[in-house]
């Protein structure tokens, strides 16, 4: 037997309708087929859980009905099971909104889980959470939390499947487990089956960002050429009963897999390969070794397991105040001075209005994304004078109206700053600060479960 | 040694990055095989500490994967406070994988390079 798992979606945003070609490749095959969406950031959760204070019903992803849209009814009747992070905040709510669509596009017959308690503000008093010991990220001490939500790992994923459903919305669990659910399920693998258990989480890791190991955010021109990113194929897994598992695409599709686009996946957001923390797993993968086996076909073997650690990473969120940002353009002979010149006339405005909070002002063009709050670089460069160069002023603030204060004053080096400048944008946004911190698993596992949502 | 040749990490390697908090990693990847044992002798968690100093910088630590062959750098605090404080455009510092292939340079034998780059 062999297990196969594709991806649909690797953030929220990516393209609407990646799924289409993964379906139709997927009811090709010969065994148990799945489709996966990845679409939860640290933040998103957080921007959800405030949706659903105001609304109870809403805080499910809003790319739910986008996604699942294009698939369902080609999914439910090629017997493809989809598991995604969609539920976000509220899976309930999400399942409800499943079944609406389903109803809606004539989908009969389809039976929706959903897994629940990674929400540790259902059962966990607020200063409990803030004392968490902190591994990454802003303190979040004496701010309101938005959000506390545990990463869960596979096996409840692998329970929800047990129902016997056709679709799984999850809220937080580790990106892996959305492959390494379905694998626990099809395949029996018990919770010391380390390097199975390795395998598996290694596949969620290069299926979970979709496109990124089919060639996506690859492609350098000329160096690392890949063909037909417009129509980007996206990642199919196939998952052998011994964890042998091969990374391929969905058929007719653009993009490529080579041992490059895999490796350049399964280092992206790793730390120490040795040691790659999951509730189910340490993932150990300095001993994988790739071989081509035909085109666009990747065989991934060698993952070493061992125990988990004895806690879970929780992400805390918290109010992150206001993102000011501001930009002007400024192009042709001696645009260089020209910005340089604006910069100064909005660093010294600023500074006389009294705002003491950090303000950048940069000049795109001049290597600005690599420099510092300072451009500490840019002053050290010879940069030609003449071109095209970017003002850009960023600030951080408590209140919305010392950020839209900055702004205002890059906007009003229309009429009183420098010659020529035009093309001015701007934006305020209000931010989420989040953090990491550890919780014994114990009292959070035994809150997880899944169950059913009847429509 | 006439067939050393001195460029841009670009010609030699590939990477990406990824991002936790204010703290990067960059994977860096040979296109010929041949050239990790001097990529792993150049560049070396100093020289990446170096370049990345003026972020904020405080520490690097290299892995190595010689069986694939890769290397994974992590750096401690090169984010500017990553995406909860950072005020670079690019919050995440997504394009800090291209700031290290094209800012260290590395001498190499010619047989380094992918044959037909613009490098050569």
């Amino acid at each position: 037997m062999t297990v196969y798992i594709g991806s649909g979606a690797g953030f929220a945003g990516d393209r609407l309708d990646a799924g289409i070609p993964v379906v139709e490749t997927l009811k090709k095959k010969n065994g148990p087929r799945y489709l996966i969406f990845e679409v939860m950031g640290e933040r998103t959760l957080a921007i959800a859980q405030r949706i659903k204070m105001r609304k109870p019903e809403m805080g499910y992803s809003p790319y739910l009905e986008p996604y699942l849209r294009n698939v369902l009814k080609s999914a439910k009747e090629n017997n493809v099971t989809i598991v995604a992070n969609l539920g976000n905040a509220n899976p309930l709510g999400g399942a409800k909104r499943t079944h609406e669509l389903a109803k809606e596009l004539g989908v009969k017959g389809l039976r929706v889980a959903v897994v629940l308690g990674d929400d540790l503000l259902a059962f966990m008093a607020a200063d409990e959470i803030a004392n968490l010991p902190t591994v990454e990220g802003v303190s979040i001490d004496g701010k309101e939390i938005v959000a506390a939500n545990a990463y869960l790992g596979a096996r409840p994923v692998a329970e929800a499947l047990k129902l016997g459903v056709d679709v799984v919305l999850v809220g937080r669990t580790t990106d892996a487990a959305l492959v390494l659910g379905p694998l626990i399920h099809e395949y029996g693998w018990g919770p010391e089956d380390w390097d199975l258990l390795a395998q598996g989480t290694l596949a969620g890791h290069l299926l979970e960002c979709g496109g990124q190991v089919t060639g996506g955010y690859f492609c350098d021109p000329g160096f690392k050429d890949v063909p037909g990113l417009d129509q980007l194929g996206f990642p199919i897994g196939e998952i052998e009963a011994d964890g042998t598992l091969t990374i391929t695409k969905a058929d007719d599709t653009g993009g490529m897999v080579t041992r490059a686009t895999v490796i350049e996946q399964m280092l992206y957001e790793v730390h120490d390969p040795s040691a790659y923390l999951t509730p189910d797993v340490q993932l150990d993968v300095t001993g994988v070794t790739l071989t081509e086996d035909g085109k666009d076909r990747i065989r991934v073997v060698g993952a070493k397991g061992s125990s988990p650690p004895e806690t879970l990473k929780v992400t805390v969120s918290a109010d992150g105040g206001w993102l000011g940002e501001s930009e002007m353009i400024y192009a042709g002979p001696n645009a260089l001075a020209r910005a340089r010149l604006a910069a100064d006339v909005v660093r010294s405005r600023v500074k006389s209005h009294g705002v003491t909070e950090p303000v950048r002002i940069e000049i795109t063009g001049t290597g600005a994304t690599y420099d510092n709050d300072a451009s500490e670089r840019e002053r050290a460069k010879n940069m030609p004078m003449d071109g095209e160069y970017r003002l850009r002023a960023a600030i951080r603030t408590a209140d919305k109206a010392t950020a839209q204060y900055v702004n205002d004053e890059v906007l009003s080096l229309f009429c009183s700053g420098p010659a020529g400048g035009g093309g001015y944008r701007c934006n305020v946004t209000g931010q989420v600060n989040t953090a990491s911190v550890l919780v014994p698993r114990g009292p959070v596992e035994a809150q997880a479960r899944a169950e059913e949502v009847a429509p | 040694m006439s067939d050393l040749i001195t460029l841009p990490l670009h010609a030699v390697a590939h990477g990406r990055t990824g991002d936790k908090g204010n703290r990067s990693n960059i994977s860096l990847i040979p296109y010929v095989a041949e050239a990790f044992p001097h990529l792993l002798e150049q560049v070396t968690e100093a020289r990446v500490l170096d370049l990345f100093r003026h972020k904020g910088a405080t520490d690097v630590t290299r892995y190595e994967l010689p069986n694939l062959p890769a290397m994974n750098f992590v750096i401690d605090n090169a984010l500017e406070g990553g995406v909860n404080s950072s005020l670079n455009q690019d919050l995440h510092g997504k394009t800090l994988s291209f700031m290290l292939l094209g800012e260290i340079e590395v001498t190499v034998p010619r047989s380094c390079i992918p044959a037909g780059s613009r490098y050569l």
